[in-house]
């Protein structure tokens, strides 16, 4: 008879700590995503400005914006926390009192990083 | 290959409720996850109504109440009643804990209990920990030595000493390797935060001398490397110890050796 097996994300509060590390991977995964988007451009220029403009009208069009806003902040998310896991591979931070300070410090960096690339 | 949802045995179908008969008591539900290996069915949850006045403080008094009083079936590990044994480690209102140091009026609502997540289950709250003994055995959590056996017991400077505070407290509750998702995910070849903490207290003493031996054995990328640092072993952690730094410091010795 093969055990079941006791439930585990269905059953597990979403903590800081899981939260943060998800989101980690996922605008990793976003960041891909986002660069190839971007390359379209590159892609689009030798084939003259008629391709080029055409690429980047639909970058500068209004959704276009809004999946670009959503990539500079998956951007400034990742940079961010890759930080804090690279203060935390020293052996630094790693008290859970620092590891909640520091999310927070990520998040609050991570969307005035995201705004500052918006406005420059 | 991380497989998200529960297999076709292992999902959960509504189970019995027992009311309470008195109505006029402080009542809380417990919602318990219920696995009976002899009838066939599917895990289920039952719900149990009792009167907080006529309890102890903790999660494992209500649940002992339950087995004395409402259901002898309700089936769980249990010994020291005061988090030092670890056997009543268990999913308690969303995050791992023990039961007997998990206070009742902690949590809102209804107290939901599960057994260690991702775990197989023999019966009701009682996981299979067949596996993560056989990982623990396979660090060797013995003194190890090659010199000569002193006169005495060896000694170890108070420093020495202090590195070891932090480590030797685990109880392998298993509280800590069970919240984690890469644990969840890769238990098959991952030690888990609470074997590589275990492993890291053999390190870290002073005395053993396989040190380099025991840090070969751990160079690999699934036994130590499936950690991300996501975190929740230290969290979840009821003796407050930190798994992912001992974690950490296994992966910088490992680091600073190859320099």
């Amino acid at each position: 008879m093969t055990r079941p097996i006791s439930p585990h994300l269905q059953v597990y509060k979403p903590q800081i700590t899981s939260v943060m590390s998800i989101l980690h991977r996922l605008s990793g995964i976003a960041n891909v995503a986002g660069l190839v988007l971007l390359s379209l451009l590159f892609i689009a220029a030798p084939y003259g400005e008629v391709y080029f403009m055409r690429v980047s009208n639909i970058l500068t069009s209004w959704p276009g914006l809004v999946v670009l806003s959503l990539f500079a902040l998956s951007l400034s998310y990742h940079l961010c926390n890759g930080i804090r896991h690279l203060i935390w591979d020293t052996g630094r931070g790693l008290t859970m009192d620092s590891v909640r300070k520091s999310a927070v410090v990520v998040l609050i960096s991570a969307v005035i990083l995201t705004l500052l690339i918006l406005i420059v | 290959m991380a497989e998200f949802r529960l297999p076709e045995n292992s999902r959960i179908t509504a189970g019995k409720t027992f009311r309470a008969e008195k109505r006029d008591g402080n009542l809380k539900e417990f919602h318990v996850y219920r696995f009976d290996p002899d009838d066939g069915k599917n895990p289920r949850i039952d719900i149990y109504e009792i009167d907080l006045n006529d309890c102890g403080p903790m999660v494992l008094d209500a649940l002992l109440k339950i087995k004395n009083e409402i259901d002898s079936t309700v089936t769980l590990r249990r010994s020291c009643r005061e988090g030092i044994c670890g056997s009543c480690s268990m999913n308690i209102d969303g995050t791992n804990t023990l039961a007997c140091i998990k206070a009742i009026d902690e949590i809102n609502g209804p107290v939901k209990v599960y057994p260690l997540p991702h775990m197989p289950v023999i019966k009701d709250l009682i996981p299979d920990l067949t596996h993560f003994y056989a990982q623990y055995t396979s660090v060797e959590p013995w003194m190890k030595t090659d010199s000569a056996p002193p006169d005495r017991e060896r000694l170890q400077s108070i420093e020495d000493r202090e590195e070891l505070d932090g480590l030797y407290e685990c109880i392998l509750c298993a509280c800590c390797s069970t919240s984690c998702p890469s644990y969840w995910w890769n238990s098959d070849r991952y030690l888990g935060p609470a074997v590589l903490l275990q492993a890291y207290r053999w390190i870290a003493d002073s005395r053993d001398e396989a040190t380099g031996e025991r840090l070969d054995a751990l160079e690999d990328p699934f036994k130590l490397y499936r950690c991300h640092t996501i975190m929740n072993c230290t969290n979840t952690c009821p003796k407050g110890l930190n798994p992912a730094k001992a974690i950490t410091e296994i992966k910088k010795l490992l680091y600073t050796r190859g320099q």
